[in-house]
């Protein structure tokens, strides 16, 4: 590359960086500049008076701090379930060939092509029945039908990579099937397991109509930004934002090399 | 593999009742809700949904945003997936950078564009700063749509390039770099290799990534909501609406009936286009 | 110590027929290698041996105990698989001892056995490694030490050289093949590769489209294919074919008389170092294309009619391509074959 044309490169590469990583900067300022930082005119773009109390003082909003709760209870049982669920179905499709393999794969992609928040909605009064109605383990059953589909192919990839002949060996050398899967695939697998749950541990954190149609007291958070939005003021509104997105972004990290395997062509 | 027929089906066999429970039947219902009226089974909720002065709004609405941002996403995604290929210092810090937003759910998207867009907002400030505006001026109302509709569209592609980024990076990933070559070393230009090697190879990526984007911006709401209230009314959001403030089931129902249509038939439309033959798949 | 009875064996996927009724008895202690191109059923034959497959039919006995219907786990033996299937999470000591552990040998019988299995094919210094850290050849080691350590009654072994670059191959293939002796274990050995078979076996089971065509010692089964396929098969070069014609019970090539069973149409089969350059008067008229100096030997190949003919000269020969030379058959060592059935013809017959 000549010299120019190198520039150009690692100047677009910055600015794209910038693209991403400015806005939410920016946001950060918002959560902790309180209500000062949020009517100040012109803004600065270094940080003024920026403190924690800002956010704290968010936190202490009644009904904040129990909306975090349920976000975390909802999301931490669509991880179990989708994983209890998804793991198992990975497995068979990566190891077995069976009639309905296909037809299995097929359900999986046609969940894809279905807005399945929107399904919450007639769901609504079964859960009213059932007593399942504004709790977050009702949330957490919707969410997990979004993340199931993800955990299975993930799972199957997953299996898939790890060589069957690791599983013949340790069948001949004395192992049950159980015992093969305890000891050989599971600790290979786990890394990218934790993943896959990290994965929909974050669905369900982020998911936002079906959470809000689902719940009027016991929100989870997003259910609760979105329903006092209109009336909350601007800072509360910044420091939400903040708290939604810090986890989310922990999490993409940790996550970041499987990242392939959980949106590639494989996974189709 | 030995003999054990019913193992797979076993294993199978819980993911296919969760599915069942909470995907098939609310379908079902949901499908059976949007007929369901006062006025017993038929046509009716259809009719006050269409009947809605937001009814046309929101379908425009959501189809030029979905017309204005998966173009924008799918080039930009397109130019950084080959910026990540040529780049031999700290890709992997750049592609992380870059793929952060994944993390981000529409509604934080939408209210880290509000913090920068509000009245007295970051841009507004630079655009002070530079004497551009007097004050702190309004970009978010209903008197201004358009500004409006630009801050969803930054907010949406802010947002969800990150996943047509990885799409398409993984897909990049299984094109072996010999194809490239080979053309170079019968002559074909850069601009010439992307368009008869590497597009046509990216084929199934780009479908797979198009048909997870469509469907999911036919569902963008919370991003419009957080920036800009019920001002810019959308098919989801009218959705919420029904259900919510107006208790209305069967509308809200409708609604959801005609978002899976519109789904499904996206989904049917790039299946179409972007026909990938049996034979040509490595 | 057992021995190996395959009773019958058959197996299909779906409408293709991988093994059609194989039979074969294996004695204690012996070593048979299964041979045969891709495709012609002998992995299927091995892992339905293990349990890792299921048959459509037939019985498999170890040691006169039926162990058809056993799970591999239940069957009691060890296995060497082509890629190695060395355990990447576990060091090469809990890999050796993995056996031991699932039969849940006392610590101390466990560290015996994988000192000595380790000792036997010199992989002391890296027990404590793990095999990412490891080459392939010593992967190979890893895996046949964890198959020795259980001193099973039988042995299964996939094409475990077939991952190795040629030297390393020569180089197992003596080991494996002094170890093996000195344990004694039963052992059945899947290989493409014919002259591994040779090397190792104290017989070959030639197979091909399903069956087995011909079980024999070594030297039996190179020097007397019983079909023009395992003639063709086995040995480099591979046997040379001719099409001949049998007058009462005589062919004369290139002014040799050789007897022949029977008499019609023939197949005549020569090895390339069974026969002896003559001027072209004094023998069979070969038209050499190709001459291929390999050290050892030089390589001719050349055309008889229609057939490819390819010979095995000594270094010496000043044989140059487009020269004629006589060829002058052993009638010892040729053999025949029926044109339609390909099958050997006794000499007796």
């Amino acid at each position: 590359m000549t010299a120019t044309r190198r520039l150009v490169f690692v100047s677009g590469t910055l600015a794209l960086c910038a693209w991403v990583l400015v806005p939410i900067y920016l946001i950060a300022l918002g959560a902790f500049g309180g209500r000062a930082g949020a009517f100040k005119w012109p803004k600065e773009i270094v940080p003024s008076n920026a403190s924690l109390d800002a956010l704290m003082l968010f936190v202490k909003i009644e009904g904040v701090w129990n909306a975090a709760v349920n976000s975390v209870i909802a999301a931490g049982l669509t991880m179990l379930f989708s994983i209890a669920l998804g793991a198992p179905a990975g497995y068979a499709l990566a190891r077995f060939s069976f009639r309905g393999a296909n037809a299995f794969r097929l359900l999986v992609l046609l969940t894809r092509a279905f807005p399945l928040a929107i399904l919450a909605l007639p769901l609504t009064v079964t859960f009213i029945r059932i007593g399942l109605y504004d709790t977050p383990l009702g949330v957490a059953l919707v969410h997990t039908a979004l993340a199931l589909p993800f955990a299975a192919l993930v799972t199957a990839s997953l299996f898939t990579g790890i060589p069957r002949e690791l599983e013949e060996a340790a069948w001949v050398f004395g192992c049950t099937r159980l015992q093969a899967f305890r000891r050989i695939v599971l600790p290979l697998a786990l890394p990218g397991i934790a993943a896959a749950a990290i994965f929909a541990f974050v669905i369900s954190w982020n998911e936002v109509f079906a959470a809000s149609v689902l719940t009027v007291r016991e929100r989870t958070l997003t259910a609760y930004l979105l329903t006092v939005l209109a009336e909350s003021p601007l800072h509360y509104r910044f420091a939400g934002g903040f708290i939604l997105i810090v986890p989310s972004v922990l999490f993409i990290f940790a996550v970041r090399k499987y990242l392939f395997a959980m949106w590639g062509v494989s996974s189709k | 593999m030995t003999q054990s027929r019913w193992l797979p089906y076993a294993l199978l066999a819980p993911a296919m009742v969760f599915l069942g429970v909470l995907f098939f039947v609310p379908l079902v219902q949901t499908i059976v809700l949007s007929f369901q009226g006062d006025a017993g089974f038929g046509l009716g909720n259809y009719g006050k949904m269409v009947g809605d002065l937001n009814f046309g709004l929101s379908i425009r609405n959501t189809f030029l945003l979905v017309l204005t941002v998966i173009p924008l996403q799918v080039a930009l995604a397109l130019a950084m997936g080959l910026m990540l290929q040529k780049m031999t210092f700290g890709r992997d810090v750049v592609l992380w950078v870059w793929t952060i937003p994944l993390g981000v759910s529409d509604l934080a998207a939408g209210l880290v564009w509000l913090a920068l867009l509000q009245n007295t907002g970051y841009v507004n400030s630079a655009l002070f700063a530079m004497g551009l505006i007097p004050g702190p001026t309004a970009w978010l109302n209903s008197e201004t749509p358009v500004t409006l509709f630009v801050a969803v569209v930054l907010a949406e592609v802010w947002r969800a390039t990150a996943i047509v980024l990885v799409i398409l990076v993984g897909g990049l990933q299984l094109i072996p770099k010999e194809f490239a070559e080979a053309a170079e070393i019968f002559g074909a230009r850069p601009w010439t290799r992307f368009v008869k090697i590497t597009l046509p190879l990216l084929k199934p990526s780009l479908q797979s990534a198009l048909i997870l984007r469509t469907v999911l911006a036919f569902e963008v709401f919370a991003v419009v909501y957080a920036l800009g209230g019920r001002n810019f009314p959308v098919l989801v959001g009218e959705a919420y609406a029904w259900q919510r403030d107006n208790q209305n089931y069967g509308v809200a129902a409708a609604y959801a009936v005609l978002i899976m249509i519109i789904s499904l038939a996206a989904t049917v439309f790039w299946l179409r286009v972007l026909r990938v033959k049996p034979e040509v798949q490595g | 110590m057992a021995g190996i009875v395959i009773d019958r064996i058959a197996k299909s996927f779906g409408s293709v027929t991988a093994l059609q009724e194989v039979s074969l008895e294996i004695a204690d202690g012996e070593f048979v290698a299964l041979l045969g191109p891709s495709g012609c059923g002998k992995t299927t034959l091995l892992r339905i041996m293990a349990g890792l497959e299921s048959r459509s039919s037939g019985r498999v006995l170890i040691g006169g105990r039926d162990v058809s219907d056993l799970k591999p786990w239940e069957r009691g033996l060890a296995m060497v698989f082509q890629n190695y299937a060395v355990f990447p999470h576990m060091t090469v000591y809990e890999n050796v001892a993995f056996g031991l552990a699932m039969q849940k040998k006392p610590a101390d019988v466990i560290d015996r056995q994988v000192k000595k299995a380790a000792a036997l094919l010199h992989i002391e210094p890296y027990l404590e490694r793990y095999p990412a850290k490891l080459s392939g050849g010593q992967r190979q080691r890893v895996a046949v030490a964890r198959a020795l350590a259980v001193e099973p009654a039988v042995l299964l072994m996939d094409e475990p050289l077939s991952n190795l670059d040629a030297l390393l191959r020569l180089e197992m293939r003596a080991e494996l093949k002094s170890v093996l002796r000195e344990a004694g274990t039963t052992t059945v050995y899947v290989t493409h590769d014919q002259t591994e078979a040779m090397g190792l076996a104290d017989r070959i089971a030639v197979m091909y489209g399903g069956k087995i065509v011909q079980i024999a010692p070594p030297t039996q089964v190179y020097a007397r294919p019983a079909t023009t396929f395992v003639g063709g098969f086995v040995g480099s070069p591979p046997m040379n074919f001719l099409p001949v014609d049998s007058q009462d019970g005589r062919v004369t090539l290139g002014g040799q008389s050789i007897p022949v069973p029977g008499s019609g149409a023939r197949i005549l089969g020569f090895r390339g170092e069974d026969v002896t350059l003559a001027a072209p008067a004094d023998g069979l008229a070969l038209t050499v294309r190709v001459v291929e100096p390999m050290g050892s030997h030089t390589l001719l190949t050349g055309r008889i009619g229609d057939a490819v003919v390819r010979i095995v000269a000594p270094s010496s020969t000043a044989v140059r391509a487009g020269d004629v030379v006589g060829l002058r058959l052993d009638p010892a060592r040729v053999v025949f074959m029926d044109p339609a059935s390909g099958l050997a013809l006794d000499a007796a017959a």
